[in-house]
This record gives C-alpha cells, structure tokens and sequence, in this order.
C-alpha cells in the first residue's frame, strides 16, 4: 500500500474520477506552486471503486468553477493543523469562461482570436454547457 | 441597454407588446412617421441579403429616420481584418441603432457586448434571426388573429433552417401549440431542439417525411428550401425533393383557413400556382416584417409615437 503522508495544512482535493486528476492539476495550474503537492491516483474508494486523490501543503484559493465544470462530485477539503476544518461540495457553474473552448467552425471565436470562451449551463440535470454566441455544446476543456 | 441577439432577449410580454404597436402602426401609418427623426440606423451586413435589409432600412425611412452602412464585408474595414467589436465601437459614434448581419454565429452578441448603443441581430450564420422570428409571429397573429391553439407544420430543411429553430422556440412559449416536422430524415430538427424545447416543456410534437400525410391537420404551415447540397446523396434527393414541393394538388386536401409563410428567397418548394391562393401569405410576410422592424426600433430606442 503506497503511503503519502497527512498534511498539515492545505487543501485535500478528494473524489476525483479515477483518471482526472491530471486535468485538474493542470486546470488550477498547480505546476507553478513553490509548495509540494501529491498525486495519488486509482485509490480505493467503497463509493466510487476507484478515485484520485490531490493533496497541496499549502492554503491556495482554488478556482472551484473550473473544479465544478470538470467534475462537481469532487470534494475540497481544507486543512489547517492537520484535521479539516472545512469541506466544500462543489456544484454545476451557471457560466465558465476560458475553461473550455469552442469548436464550432462557425463560431466568431473561431476567427477573433482575442474573445473570451464563454459557456453557460444550459442542462443543470444532463450537466450540458453551450457556448454563450453559437449555443454549440462543449466538448472537453482547452 | 437592450438588445435584441436571441429570441429570448425579449419576454413574452415584451414580444406582445411589439406586436401590438405593429399593428397600431399599421392601422395608422402616418401617426408614427417622423418618431424617428434625427434618428440614424446604421445596417452592418457583412453577407448579402435582400429582404432583411431593405426592410430595416425601409422601416427606419417610414419612421422619419436615416440609414446609414454597408452590405457586404467587402465594402468594409472587415476585408483589412477589423474585430467585430472594433466595427461595432466605432459605428456607435455615428449611429443611434445597429442592425448586423454576419455570417459568423454570436457576432451580433459580441458587438453588442462593446456598445451603448441597442444592436439587433439581424441574422447571425446558421444560428439566430430573431426579427424573422417577429415576422413569423406577427404574420401568424395578422392572419389567424390567435397565437394560441395552433398546430403549425414545419416543412422542408429544419437542421439548418434558422428561422425554424427560431419560431420553434417563441412559439413554445404560448399556450396549446402543436408542432408537425415534416423534413427527411437527414434534414430533422436538431436534437438540441427537441430536448432543451419540446420534450422538457412537455410540447406534442411529431415528426414526418411526407407533408401529404399531415397537411389537413394544419393551421399554418412553414415552408423552407430543402437545398440539393444538404443531401448526403443524389439517390435521396431525387427520392425525397418533391415531397416538399408545395403545388395545389397537394393542398387541396387542407384547410380553408391554413396560412402558408415562407421566410423566402424562395426557389422552387412552393409552386407559383399557388401564389394567388388565398391561404399564401409569404408575401404579405415580407410587409408584416417591415412593420415589426419599426415596432422593435422604436421599443429599442424607447420612443413613443405621441411623444
């Protein structure tokens, strides 16, 4: 059994989908953190039979759209003198800018450059994003 | 600032309202022919187009105002790669309302989100053209007096058709409507549609290939193009063509009181023949389409005919 250690501070990004803690840790651009930060994938869940886990040693403020968009199951625990203080469950964004972008050939982003990716959540229940000029669907993120 | 971008930028009351000024203006044209004055519309149409055009630019003319702008991306800053935005702002000061047409979806949407000025969308690619919308449902409450209880058939094109999309939506939005889709398979209305429209607000809705099997349960019937190159082959087309050919043959077996609309151009899916039947309307649509354009003008720029 591989053992990563508790932390003392930070945040404990837990129920990921097994498989999408890589797109997180690109997501919310924790490359770019001094501090240290584990990847713990395929863990042994009894809800999910498998998850991924993110542990970060340090208190960052976390984009918790981009974290909803790509899985809203996820839970962020914070952590301060090693026990969780907080837990935070994440939800559907109503919109998410420059999180995805969009493929529609037809599209004005597909042409101008410099505009903003927009989607709105157009199907709470079927976790549908549209794009907020063409209504194309997302597909993914960036 | 208001805009008009998507058909549900405007709530049921304020499309009633509209409608109702349309028809105040046509009762009495002269009442509102200088509550444009001083005014400038500016028509930025980056792709070509005869009737939505014309029609705004007449619309503003019978309001007393101006018109000003260009009819083709050719003819302007766009052939030197100018953004949409930057048009949009620099037309503002010069103008008191946008009309824009472009072939890229969501353009108008982007110059609106840069200007104080009120910016409609005048037909964006395939995706919205909510004044033909207005159109379509000033003619429908002209000609049937109701928008309510209607079963309305759709034929023709309705994956690309706009303006079915469109009327599909605002429709939805009153009382006892039924939808009949008649296109081929390859030509259904999009998914997208049926799911987020008709199947979550419980709408009845079926879908047909042949117009003669449902045409007497019609009360209007929208006509669109079915176009040679949306056909993934010649074997269906030919196959598939004439069945959404109006002609009189086939609408003898419809009501009296049927009203045929067509956003137009038209090309071939509706028999001359059948233009001096008195159920054709699509004519009368094109002049319906004036009138809305000037009601929405002067409820964009808030003017009021006995001011």
């Amino acid at each position: 059994m591989l053992k990563v250690d508790s932390i003392e501070r930070g945040i404990v990004l837990d129920h990921i989908k097994a498989g999408k803690s890589m797109q997180i840790y690109k997501f919310l651009h924790l490359d770019a953190l001094d501090c240290s930060v584990a990847i713990i994938k395929n863990v042994k869940s009894n809800k999910m039979g498998a998850k991924d886990i993110i542990k970060i040693n340090e208190t960052i403020d976390i984009n918790l759209d981009v974290l909803g968009y790509i899985d809203p199951n996820i839970t962020v625990n914070i952590i301060e003198h090693g026990v969780t203080v907080e837990k935070k469950c994440l939800a559907l964004p109503g919109r998410i800018t420059n999180v995805a972008k969009c493929k529609n050939p037809r599209c004005i982003t597909s042409v101008e450059q410099d505009l903003d990716h927009i989607f709105r959540l157009a199907d709470r229940d079927a976790g549908v994003y549209r794009c907020v000029y063409c209504d194309h669907k997302t597909e993914g993120t960036f | 600032m208001k805009h008009l971008i998507d058909p549900t930028d405007l709530s049921l009351a304020e499309i009633d309202e509209i409608l109702a000024l349309a028809e105040e203006i046509i009762k009495d044209r002269p009442r509102f022919a200088e509550v444009c004055k001083g005014k400038k519309l500016a028509t930025l149409f980056f792709e070509p187009s005869t009737r939505t055009r014309l029609s705004f630019e007449a619309a503003m003319l019978e309001l007393g105002g101006s018109v000003l702008g260009f009819s083709s991306a050719d003819s302007s800053s766009a052939a030197k790669g100018e953004s949409v935005a930057d048009t949009a702002r620099t037309v503002e000061k010069y103008a008191d309302i946008i009309a824009m047409r472009h072939p890229k979806e969501g353009a108008p949407l982007v110059a609106s989100m840069h200007v104080h000025i009120p910016v409609i969308n005048a037909g964006d690619g395939g995706h919205n053209h909510p004044t033909q919308t207005l159109t379509d449902l000033l003619t429908i409450q002209q000609t049937k007096h109701r928008l309510n209880n209607l079963t309305v058939g759709f034929c023709g094109d309705l994956k690309f058709g706009r303006t079915v999309h469109s009327l599909i939506k605002q429709l939805s939005l009153y009382d006892n409507i039924k939808f009949v889709l008649i296109s081929p398979e390859e030509l259904q209305v999009p998914d997208y549609i049926k799911e987020e429209v008709l199947i979550q607000k419980n709408i009845p809705f079926v879908e047909v290939q042949q117009m003669e099997d449902v045409i007497h349960d019609l009360d209007i019937l929208y006509m669109t193009r079915v176009q040679r190159e949306r056909f993934f082959n010649e074997a269906d087309y030919i196959r598939l063509k004439d069945s959404y050919i109006l002609d009189l043959n086939k609408l003898e077996n419809a009501r009296e009181d049927l009203k045929i609309l067509h956003p137009l151009p038209r090309v071939n899916e509706i028999a001359t023949e059948v233009d001096d039947d008195p159920r054709a309307v699509y004519f009368d649509q094109a002049e319906y389409g004036k009138f809305v354009r000037m009601a929405l003008i002067m409820k964009l720029l808030g003017l009021d005919a006995n001011a």
